[in-house]
């Protein structure tokens, strides 16, 4: 099954499992411009798959009293550059409402969202954004790379009585996979190793993961044995698999989609230098986009994108020393 | 609240006192509201209020397993009698007088929003509710907490910081909620509320609820796209919500006609269809009526309404502000703008209570806010590791 469909299955199997679950958002009855929710309405009735205007501020707002008051909503952001319009709820009121409340309110809503470039789509829908979310507490950040993961962990999303943002990737969205049926959740805050290997750790999410593997195939020809860490959640994120692996590799090498500077990748290599500069070999590498917005241009985006080459240059770089 | 001399306002269908409404109700926390619990998020189970949402849907009787829940203040919407509703605008009156002095002796810190002048909005409207209706608020909302029977001794400890406040000293003054009594939100971003009460009518719709929401916000929010698109929404939805705007004419320092051409609140939502009325906020009776009549129907499934309300807002923006952007007040434009006065002449010309009653009703209002406000000086800090302890709600046991 696809990625996308396996997002709908989790969707529809916990609107199956939970009368609290509804999913909101811009033409979602109608399925969405991808898919994700498609035959949700036509299974759960329009009571429960709602329209919304194009009002992302004030309807991300709604599902957080929505979820204050007894539902679990799922919002769909459509891009994740649209989310810009409702950091202020997630931010101030859905992040803090169970704290500022001394731990009376609670807010299970899933905010669903896709982002990532490649698809010639300019630089106001392609962009990478986790690093916005990832720095206020109170939220939760998901990034699958795998449909079986898109599926698992929007099954915990939903069930989880935190706020949780789900980035999937619209460059993933048709892959094919096999994904159990029904959807069987996959816990946040853990990390799964993609490939076994002894010289190096690269730690990648997302559309990146799959560069990682492709990029660990080629370094294996040079001779150089990779492990890929694909981390599935930022927030909570499973330091510990990393350092796991880094305390055998002594090297790693993180590596994201997103803007390099500011990105998760800076975070997870401090805490890695915290934790076990002992453990390293050498620096730690990031892969990261250049700082310029996303291009529309198709060999400048093509040239923006990071992947599998500057995957490859940064573990040979970590070899160096 | 004790005797009551005289038959109250017509609109007493049903007495329920101030004192049941003060001590009438068990905190279903299994601890005393406010107390030390062992576990502060076992309070959040986000409680009785909303755990009932689902029971609701699932079609369980919920008055029957939660038979407080059905009375408390207002319950019948006209429940309270205008000594009450005296009685309540003078504990938010007191209340409000004694944060200057909380203030000034170090002990409640921050940005403080007094409504000294707004009583007769919070008292015609919040007071109005039941139990279990869902009230949103903003910055500048003690006096609503106080309507909606939020526990003085929490709301004082809560702008002191301390542990037994409402949101053990993690909310402050800007950010009260009190889930137990249906205070579901307060918040220091202009407008934010707006949105969040539209999602609780639309869980309250989607469970076929007799619950109202309502929400309060300044003249001032009225120029965020929040309250337009909130409105938008309510309206399309056909959602039981009562928005209630207090015009107090100022948004911080600048008069509304700076803001906006649009100089009434109601006829901003005229193109939505919204069912609408501007009353003058010191008269609490007819606030009392005119959202009487309008939550009435927002209940009954005829969709959201705006109550505007002209109101006065007697001291500075906040504590300190030096208010050189208006001319003080004067005595006699005071008297008749001070919703207690008005309300206690009134009371007693048209025989609603004598004034031995409304002298009885400020004494023991005065009592029970000094008394408040003694005991929540005994309450502690929080400990420091709270605040790591509810960053996150943890899943509930199955
Ligand atoms: C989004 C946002 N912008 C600005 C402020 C600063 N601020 C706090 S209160 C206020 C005025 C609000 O006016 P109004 O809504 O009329 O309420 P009032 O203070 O009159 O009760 C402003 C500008 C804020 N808290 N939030
Ligand atoms: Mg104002």
């Amino acid at each position: 099954m696809t990625y996308v469909k396996a997002v709908n299955a989790a969707l529809a199997g916990a609107m199956r499992a939970d009368p609290r679950v509804v999913v909101m958002g811009e033409d979602v009855a109608e399925g969405g411009p991808y898919t994700a929710t498609a035959g949700l309405a036509e299974e759960f009735g329009r009571q429960r798959v709602i329209d919304t205007p194009i009002s992302e501020a004030t309807v991300c707002g709604v599902a957080i009293g929505a979820a204050q008051s007894g539902l679990r909503p799922v919002l769909e952001i459509m891009y994740i550059d649209f989310v810009a319009l409702a950091l202020d709820q997630l931010v101030n009121q859905a992040a803090k409402a169970h704290f500022m409340s001394g731990g009376q309110l609670r807010v299970p809503l899933v905010l669903r969202t896709q982002g990532g470039a490649g698809h010639r789509s300019g630089a106001q829908h392609s962009q990478s954004l986790e690093s916005w979310l990832v720095h206020t507490p109170g939220l939760k950040v998901v990034m699958p790379a795998r449909a079986v993961d898109a599926a698992g962990l929007l099954a915990s999303a939903i069930a989880d009585p935190n706020p949780v943002v789900v980035i999937e990737h619209k460059a993933l969205y048709f892959r094919r996979e096999d994904v159990p049926d029904p959807v069987e959740a996959v816990p946040l805050g853990v990390a799964r190793t993609a490939r076994n290997g002894r010289d190096v750790t690269i730690v990648a999410f997302s559309r990146l993961v799959y560069e990682a593997l492709e990029a660990a195939e080629q370094l294996a020809s040079e001779g150089i044995d990779a492990e890929v860490i694909d981390a599935r959640t930022l927030v909570p994120f499973d330091l510990e698999a990393v350092l796991g692996s880094v305390s055998r590799t002594g090297r790693l090498v993180v590596a994201h989609e997103a803007v390099r500077q500011g990105g998760f990748g800076a975070e997870i290599a401090s805490a890695v230098h915290e934790a076990a500069f002992d453990l390293l070999r050498a620096p730690v590498q990031r892969v990261g986009a250049r700082f310029t917005p996303v291009p529309f241009s198709g060999p400048l985006e093509d040239a923006y994108v990071p992947g599998r080459a500057e995957i490859c240059a940064a573990v040979r770089a970590t070899l160096v020393s | 609240m004790t005797s009551r001399a005289t038959r109250p306002h017509r609109l007493a269908a049903k007495d329920i006192t101030l004192s049941r409404w003060r001590h009438g109700f068990k905190s279903r926390w299994g601890c005393q509201q406010n107390r030390g619990c062992a576990d502060p998020a076992d309070r959040g189970a986000t409680n009785a209020v909303l755990g009932s949402t689902w029971a609701c849907l699932r079609g369980a009787d919920w008055a029957v397993s939660n038979p407080e829940r059905a009375s408390g203040p207002g319950a019948t919407g006209e429940a309270v009698t205008a000594l009450e509703l005296l009685g309540i605008m003078w504990r938010i009156r007191f209340f409000e007088e004694e944060v200057p002095r909380l203030q000034r002796a170090g002990l409640a810190r921050g940005l403080l929003h007094l409504s000294v002048g707004q009583e007769g909005v919070a008292a015609g409207t919040c007071a109005m509710l039941r139990r279990d209706d869902l009230l949103y608020t903003g910055h500048r909302g003690h006096g609503h907490a106080i309507a909606k029977g939020v526990p003085l001794r929490g709301l004082f400890a809560e702008l002191m910081g301390r542990l037994d406040g409402v949101c053990r000293g993690l909310g402050g003054s800007m950010h009260i909620v009190d889930v137990e009594h249906g205070l579901m939100g307060a918040t220091g971003v202009v407008g934010g509320n707006i949105p969040l009460a539209v999602g609780s009518a639309m869980t309250a719709r989607l469970g076929a609820r007799e619950q109202l929401t309502v929400v309060l916000f300044g003249d001032g929010a009225v120029q965020t796209g929040y309250f337009h698109e909130s409105v938008n929404l309510a309206a399309l939805w056909r959602l039981p919500l009562v928005f209630v705007c207090e015009n107090n004419g100022f948004a911080e320092f600048t008069p509304r006609s700076a803001h906006t051409t649009v100089e009434r609140v109601c006829d901003v939502v005229a193109p939505y269809g919204l069912a609408r009325q501007t009353v003058d906020g010191s008269d609490v009776i007819a606030v009392r009526e005119a959202f009487g009549v309008l939550a009435a129907a927002a209940r009954g499934g005829e969709g959201p309404a705006l109550l505007e309300c002209l109101t006065y807002r007697l001291r500075g923006h906040y504590e300190g502000d030096a208010q050189k952007y208006r001319a003080a007040i004067s005595q006699a434009e005071w008297r008749d703008r001070d919703p207690i006065a008005r309300l206690r002449r009134r009371g007693v010309s048209e025989g609603w209570f004598t004034d031995e009653a409304a002298a009885v009703a400020e004494g023991a209002a005065k009592e029970a806010v000094d008394e408040a406000a003694r005991l929540a000086r005994e309450s502690t800090a929080p400990p420091l590791e709270l605040m790591e302890r509810l960053v996150y709600a943890q899943l509930e046991p199955a």
